[in-house]
């Protein structure tokens, strides 16, 4: 699984950072992007949905790594 | 117009008082019957309920600007002689009135004081005022929840952001109930608040040239915007907003918090099980209990769905409503304090995402957690009693709860 944030899209309310520390980091303006190339450890697919799920400018995808 | 509401799709009224108490159920019959209501009072307004079209609509700056963000009517444009009050009507309070391109420098020179490690650092002085206020009404075994501790916490610190002696805090919120709570039906009561406001920031302005310290009205006077500093008159209007914006939007969250606390034994006993709950709770409570309306101001004829909006309507973005829609949210009704996912938009969403959300919600949480710990018991002595303000801001206004 990989992670990414869509920059176009976040808007800096910093839901995604709050429930996965792991994933997701803040530039000082407090938008995110997600960590390195965005893979997902599989203890931390749980935590990457909810951010998904969490997200209400429906900026985070997640992708398969093979499609990714 | 006036009078009792006989229909709630076409003469809705946001100041009626049953709707301020318990506005949940005209909400749900008008995301049925009506989803983008109408009415003719206080200007004449339109306000969507449902999640989906609160989401669209504040994402669409082209078609709604943030020009005036007000609920009410804007009243006669001041005279011309009032320098104060032409400033306040010309300034407006950047970002929150800004559309592109302003919008965008303004609103980045905001974001890094309000970021989540900027705001951690207020933290500590945040919980000692909490713990102050709760040494105040602890032995008396009652206390008003929201007046005398929800409403004391945000201008307190937002006095300290500013650099401004906390002493003024009362001032403050006089002041900006001024504007948002009991002027807002009055253009008189608002025109003088603003005024009070804005002479009183320019004075603090004019100190910070002449000696700038580490508060946000230096940082923004020390700030530069495409090379040169930024203009006064934004600054001035930047710094109104955090006045304005920042204190009884999170009081009332704080209230609205507690009183649902104050009946739900349940909840109170798990958070005080699983503190590391408590960051969840706060967004739960955020969605249930969201204090915040904006407007919008239609910029062109346009069709919405099937309606016709004309330039200059009002959109009332309903964020609570869309807050409660049971489309995006199972169960709406229910505070489930672990609710693991919640996208509510009670900040709004889009580029006005409220910039102070960090803040707002980090004082939610240590004066949740501060109340707890040492008032882990407590229930409203009579719900009856309890005293709402709507329109803009809703939340409670008088609380009083009573503690073994």
């Amino acid at each position: 699984m990989r992670v990414r944030v869509d920059g176009e899209k976040c808007q800096g309310h910093n839901r995604c950072f709050a429930v996965a520390k792991e994933l997701f980091e803040l530039d000082e303006y407090g938008y995110s992007h997600e960590i390195g190339d965005g893979v997902v450890p599989p203890e931390l697919e749980e935590k990457a949905r909810l951010a998904v799920a969490n997200c209400p400018e429906r900026a985070i995808s997640i992708a398969d790594t093979e499609e990714a | 117009m006036g009078g009792p509401v006989e229909d709630w799709t076409t003469d809705y009224d946001i100041f009626d008082p049953a709707y301020i108490r318990d506005p949940y159920p005209v909400w749900d019959e008008l995301r049925q019957q009506c989803p983008v209501a109408h009415t003719e009072r206080w200007g004449g307004s339109w306000m969507p309920t449902r999640y989906s079209d609160l989401f669209d609509i504040a994402r669409d700056v082209q078609h709604f600007s943030s020009r005036n963000v007000l609920v009410a009517p804007a009243g006669p444009p001041p005279d011309h002689e009032d320098a104060e009050a032409m400033t306040a009507f010309e300034v407006g309070a950047p970002p929150i009135t800004s559309d592109p391109p302003v919008h965008t420098w303004a609103r980045r020179l905001l974001l890094p004081p309000f970021s989540i490690k900027a705001v951690a650092q207020l933290e500590p002085e945040t919980r000692e005022l909490c713990r102050s206020l709760i040494d105040g009404f602890l032995d008396a075994g009652r206390a008003d929840a929201a007046a005398d501790y929800a409403q004391q916490i945000p201008p307190r610190v937002i006095a300290g952001m500013l650099g401004i002696p906390k002493e003024m805090a009362g001032t403050f919120t006089d002041w900006v109930r001024g504007f948002l709570e009991y002027g807002l039906t009055n253009a008189d009561i608002r025109g003088e608040a603003a005024r009070s406001i804005f002479g009183f920031l320019r004075e603090r302005i004019d100190e910070r040239k002449e000696q700038p310290s580490d508060d946000l009205i230096s940082y923004l006077l020390g700030s530069e915007v495409n090379g040169r500093p930024v203009p006064e008159p934004h600054v001035l209007g930047t710094c109104f907003l955090l006045l304005v914006a920042g204190i009884d939007t999170t009081w009332s969250s704080i209230g609205s918090a507690l009183w649902h606390l104050a009946q739900h034994p349940e909840d109170r006993a798990r958070l005080v099980a699983e503190p590391e709950l408590m960051p969840i709770a706060v967004e739960e409570l955020l969605r249930a209990y969201s204090p915040v309306t904006m407007a919008r101001v239609v910029t062109e004829e346009l069709e919405y769905g099937e309606l016709r909006m004309c330039l200059g309507d009002k959109v009332l973005m309903s964020f609570p409503a869309a807050n409660r829609d049971p489309e995006k949210f199972p169960d709406p009704d229910k505070v489930i304090i672990d609710r693991a996912e919640n996208p509510h938009i009670a900040f709004g969403v889009g580029i006005h995402r409220c910039a102070g959300s960090n803040l707002a919600r980090m004082e939610m949480r240590v004066s949740i957690e501060e109340w707890l710990a040492r008032i882990p018991e407590f229930r409203l002595e009579d719900p009856d009693a309890v005293t709402w303000a709507g329109g803009q801001v809703r939340g409670p206004r008088s609380m009083p709860v009573v503690f073994p």
